[in-house]
Order: C-alpha cells, then structure tokens, then sequence
C-alpha cells in the first residue's frame, strides 16, 4: 500500500508540471493585467512600458513561466523599468514555495490573499457538503425503498426541479422569500448578503445567520443530482442476490438495508464526493457572488478577469494539487469499503 | 412422521407488462420432518417461486400470493406478520440459493454474514456467534476456519462458497432447508460434493430438506420423495424410487428419457431424448394440459381438459388422463 502511494505521489509530479505549462501559457495570453492598473484613466504608453519591464511582463513567456517555477534570485531583473536589468531577483518560484505576488493588489503575497478567502470558503463548502451527503443517502434511500410510491414520485419531482434550477435563481428567490418577504411580513428574517452586520460585527451568531441561504441554495442543487444517483444505486444493489439471502436470514428490513445495502450502494459515492471535494476548495462563484461572500470563488473571478497571473495560477495549482490528493485518498478509502479491491 | 410443511392449493402470479404470469396454480404438497423433497422442473416451471412463497420473499410488485395457504408447524405462513416472518425465516426455516457468486454480499466478511442471524435469532454475543460460526464453518468442511471468518466471498471458489451458504442457512438449526438448485452453478465434482454434504448434515441435525433442482441425476440420490412440475402445476408426486421405476406422466416419462445414461442400451453415437416444444409461456390461459402440445401420448381430451392430481398407484399421483404403461385413457 505505502509503495503504491508513493508510486502515484510519483506519476502525479509530470502530471502537475503538464498541468502548470498549460495554464501558464493560457493565462499569460487571455489578457492585459496593466490595462487596469491606472484606475479608471487609461494607463499611459510610457508607464505601460515601464510597468510590463518592472513585472517582467516583456520577458519571453518561456522565461516568465521559468522565473514563476523556480523563481529569478540567480539573474538579473529590470526592476526600475528602465530597460536595464541591473538588480537581482528575490523570487524563489512555487517550487520553493514562493507562489509570487498579486499584481491587482501590489506587493501582497499570493499565499496570504488566498489564506485570507480559504477559510471562508471551506466554511460554506465543509457543511454543504455534509449536509448534502446525508441528505441525498436518506432522500435516496427512502425513495428507493419506496419506489414508484407517492413519496417516491414527489421526491422524484422536486430533485429534477432542484437539479435543473440554475443556482442564481435559487439563491435570488430564497434571498426574496426569507430576507425581503419575511421582513416585510414581520417575521425573523435572514440576512442576503455578506459574511455578517458590519453594525454587529463579525460574531459566530452572525455568522452562521449569514451562512443559512448560501448553504440552503447549493444544498438544494447539488443533492438532488445526489440523491438521485443514490437512489438508482440502492435500487440495484436491494435487487441483489445478497440482499435476499440476508432477507431469508430473517433480518430485520432495517439491518438487511443499512448492514447489508447500504455499503454497496454507497461505494459510488465515495467517488463522486471524491471528485466534487477539491473543487469546494475553488469555491462557488455563482453563489459566493450573489451573496458576497468573501470566499475563493470571488477572489477567482476578480483576479481572472484582471489577468493577476500568480494569483490565478495560485488558485489553480492548489486545485490541481487537491485534485490528484483526492483522487489518491478516493481510491485508499474505496479500498478500505470494497475487500475485492486490492492496490499493489 | 410428522408433517412440518404443507402447502394448500397454493397459487402465485406475477403481474408484468406483458400480461399476467401463472407462476404456480394451485399446488399442494407436504413436507414430513426429517425427510427429502426433490422437486423437479425446468426453469420458469414455477419451482422456485414456491419456494420463495413459503419465505415471504417474492418480491411484491410484480409477484402476488392470491391464494392457498402454507402450513408451517401447524400456522399459516401467509397471515403471520411481518415480524413473526421475520423470527422464521432463518431461524426455523434456512434456505440455500442458487448462484453462491452472487448471494453472498461482497463486502461483508463470511464470519460476519454467517453470524449475524445467531445474533438476531438466538440474542448471541458477537463472541458466540463467532465460536459457533467456526462450528459450522468445520461442520461444512471448510479448512482453518477461524482464519477463513475474516475473509470475504470473493476469496472463497465456488464450491467453497455454497459451503458458506449452507452454513449460513443451517446457523440456527432451522426445521426444514430449503436448497434452491444449490448446485446448478456448480461443476459436477463439487456438485457431488455439495449433495454428499447435505446427506451427512441431514443425517447429523435431523431437518427436513427441500431440494429444487432439473438435474434428476442429483436428486436421484438424495429424495425421499419427488415433485415433477410443469408449467406451475404439479404433474406428478411419488416415492423416490416409484417415480424412476414407474413414472405416470409423459412429461417425467420424457425427462427420464433425455438423462444421458453410462450404461446406455441404445450404444454409442445415438442421439439424446429431446422434448420438442416450448412450456407455455404463463400467460395465455389454456384450456386443456399445459403439457398437450408436446405430449406423446396426447388424447382428445387433454386438449380440453386440464387433469386433476390423481391417484394412480399407492401413495404415487399424477395428473394425466392417459395410463402411460398401458397407453389407453383413464376411465375417470
């Protein structure tokens, strides 16, 4: 097992690095991070060329691709952008752990703006996807269990809803129900926007207020595809052999479905959890931005659409590191529930 | 002997989108304790659904028990609750089924899945479920079982883990075993193996076995007592012995007939006995024999008549209007 781990540990760096020159490359050219640096005037010709010397903005992009991998401390940069490059470099590259600085917001280290949203993030993210887990097994199994019932075809009814509901008009009639309607009825209303009352402050009680609608709209969206897809499985697996030998063991209905159908069924699971958790770290960009919430999905779209390269590229690289980290784990704990699957 | 099981005028049908399905259509039978029934047929003659009627577990929709009734002990199984079921199935009454890759669950280990009805049924500690799950896995021949009850089905070979199944039926000491075609998976060494296992169990804890098969050389050596089926119906019902010296029904008669023999009078090189044909398919009602359409011996009458289950000879029935030995129609 440990061999195993280190052999995909191994097979993940070429994968990173394919992953690295891609993205680079891709960002380096979708946009002009100088063009907004003057605020709202138009940046200068001169400035602009001095800035791209000062960023290293007119290097070949094989260079700058190089200097952001292992950084620029044994040459030369032109740092007063007058054409010369004259003082040494101080950037050490991601592989040194140096991810840079964010261009938008001068001088702040991309590891400390991302540390800053991370946290927010994993606090909208960690409970919707529990909630969602739990949820989807209880609505899928039930509604397996009682299939083509009057429960089952309401359950089916409002997943399909629920799945095929983009989330911004979740998260905008939620926002109208519980923050306007309910105010406007007098009743204890939500707040829409924000992590909590600037008036208030930022306290836990305001925070978990804040937190119920982002978490109420990407829990409706993402269970109902989940719970469908537990349904479908428990469908299966209660047809089973196995599950009518345990029956005809004289089980009880409740241990022959959570001894014996529940584990087979939730094994597909393990692996769409699995493929949706690195991506929770990316955050939601619909719904952070809705209800501005001060997670990664937001700091994301800002900085992408300003072409802040280290950020961007930032952001990205952790994704792909959890990406191929989950994967790993998926496939240990798949080993773990399912005896026939052995890794060598 | 004691009658354990009897089976009343039991009737089953599926309700599928093609129409309704006669599985089994008013059968009767018993069982005495201690003793073998072999009940034979080919697939989809309604055997198994029977079998599994006397369970409980015929999975409802499609499947309906629209009547007759199922003497367990004296209780008619079919009104008991669910949880009284529950205290029986496993507990008084253990069944074997047919494809043991597949009716062992995958991710549970042997010990766990052969004990856990011990500990439902007799309240044992997970200790004594596990003391008496290495017993059983002994009594059934497995080697190193107390190694073994740590390991899944799928390091188990087939023969191995029908071992696993029957023990997993005879965990509580139930009355009567159910074994629904318990080798047909099987290859023919491990298949003799299975049937010689069954003697010796039945031998030592004294239950009364139900054997579904439609290998008549496997049965042959294990009945008391035989049901032929056909098209949900019992044809014929006899001693061991009567029915492969006398049969009464041209269907048993033609099943005997398509049993390749070591000692074949015929020589070498001749074909097989077929029966040409299909069973009915269940759904279109007939009016006469299910069997008329591919019967030898076929008379006026059978094409309009179904035939009770009579009695031809003692203690041996058949349901034909024909007397196979002499050719000639019954004078009923």
């Amino acid at each position: 097992m440990t061999r195993y781990i280190i052999r995909r540990i191994l097979q993940a760096i070429p994968l990173l690095f394919i992953i690295s020159v891609l993205l680079f490359v891709l960002m380096i050219n979708t946009g002009d991070p100088l063009s907004t640096m003057g605020g709202r005037r138009v940046t200068r010709p001169e400035d602009r060329e001095r800035l791209s010397r000062q960023l290293g903005l007119d290097q070949p992009i094989y260079k700058q691709y190089l200097f952001w991998l292992i950084g620029n401390d044994w040459t030369k940069v032109d740092l007063d952008g007058d054409g010369t490059a004259e003082t040494q470099g101080t950037r050490k590259g991601i592989l040194r752990g140096d991810f840079g600085t964010s261009m938008v917001q001068r001088g702040k280290e991309v590891t400390d703006i991302i540390l800053d949203r991370l946290p927010n993030t994993l606090l909208l993210m960690i409970p919707t996807e529990i909630i969602v887990i739990a949820l989807s097994l209880a609505v899928g199994v039930y509604s397996a269990l009682r299939q083509y019932s009057a429960t089952d075809h309401i359950i089916t009814g409002l997943s399909f809803i629920g799945y095929s509901m983009p989330i911004f008009f979740i998260a905008l009639v939620s926002m109208y129900i519980f923050g306007v309607n309910f105010k406007a009825w007098g009743l204890p209303y939500l707040p829409t926007v924000g992590m909590f009352d600037p008036k208030v402050g930022k306290t836990t009680g305001q925070v978990i207020q804040h937190m119920i609608l982002p978490i109420f709209s990407l829990t409706v969206i993402t269970a109902a595809g989940y719970s469908r897809f537990v349904r479908s499985q428990m469908l299966e697996v209660i047809s089973e052999d196995y599950i009518r030998t345990a029956r005809a063991k004289g089980l009880p209905n409740r241990m022959v479905i959570t001894g014996h159908a529940l584990k087979n069924a939730a094994l597909p699971l393990v692996t769409i959890v699995g493929l949706d958790v690195p991506l929770l770290l990316g955050g939601a960009v619909v719904t952070e931005s809705i209800f501005a919430w001060p997670g990664m999905g937001r700091l994301f779209i800002d900085h992408l659409s300003r072409s802040d390269t280290p950020v961007v590229m930032g952001i990205l690289m952790m994704i792909s590191v959890a990406v191929i980290l989950s994967q790993l784990i998926t496939d240990i704990i798949y080993a773990w529930l399912d005896p026939r699957i052995r890794y060598s | 002997m004691e009658t354990i099981l009897k089976i009343e005028n039991l009737e089953v049908k599926f309700h599928t989108l093609g129409g309704v399905v006669n599985a089994v259509n008013g059968i009767s039978y018993s069982v005495e304790a201690g003793k073998t029934l072999g009940i034979v047929g080919e697939s989809g003659c309604g055997k198994s659904v029977s079998m599994l009627s006397v369970m409980r577990l015929i999975p409802n929709p499609p499947g309906e028990i629209t009547g007759g009734r199922i003497l367990f002990k004296g209780q008619n199984l079919l009104e008991v609750s669910e949880e009284k079921m529950e205290h029986i199935r496993g507990a008084e009454i253990g069944m074997v089924f047919q494809d043991p890759m597949t009716s062992l669950n995958p991710v549970l280990t042997i010990g766990r899945q052969i004990g856990e009805a011990m500990m439902v049924h007799n309240g044992f500690s997970r200790e004594q479920a596990e003391k008496r799950t290495i017993e059983l896995l002994n009594l059934v021949g497995i080697a190193n079982p107390d190694q073994r009850i740590k390991e899944y089905p799928h390091q188990f070979s087939g023969g191995m883990r029908q071992r696993v199944g029957i023990a997993m039926a005879l965990a509580c000491e139930p009355d009567i075993l159910i074994a629904d075609e318990p080798t047909t998976a099987l290859d023919v060494t491990i298949q003799a193996q299975i049937v010689e296992l069954t003697k010796r169990l039945q031998a030592e804890l004294g239950m009364a076995v139900i054997w579904i098969t439609h290998d008549l050389g496997v049965i042959a050596d294990l009945a008391d007592r035989m049901i032929v089926m056909y098209a949900g119906y019992i044809v014929e019902e006899a001693d061991v012995f009567d029915l492969y010296e006398k049969p009464s029904h041209p269907y048993t008669l033609s099943l005997l007939r398509s049993l390749p023999r070591v000692d074949s009078s015929r020589g070498g090189g001749e074909r097989l006995a077929t029966i040409p044909g299909f069973p009915p398919d269940g759904v279109t009602i007939m009016l006469g024999c299910p069997f008329a359409p591919r019967c030898n011996f076929v008379v006026d009458r059978c094409r309009l008549e179904n035939p009770p289950l009579i009695m031809v000879n003692n203690d041996h029935k058949a349901a034909c209007w024909v007397d196979v030995n002499t050719g000639k129609e019954r004078s009923l």
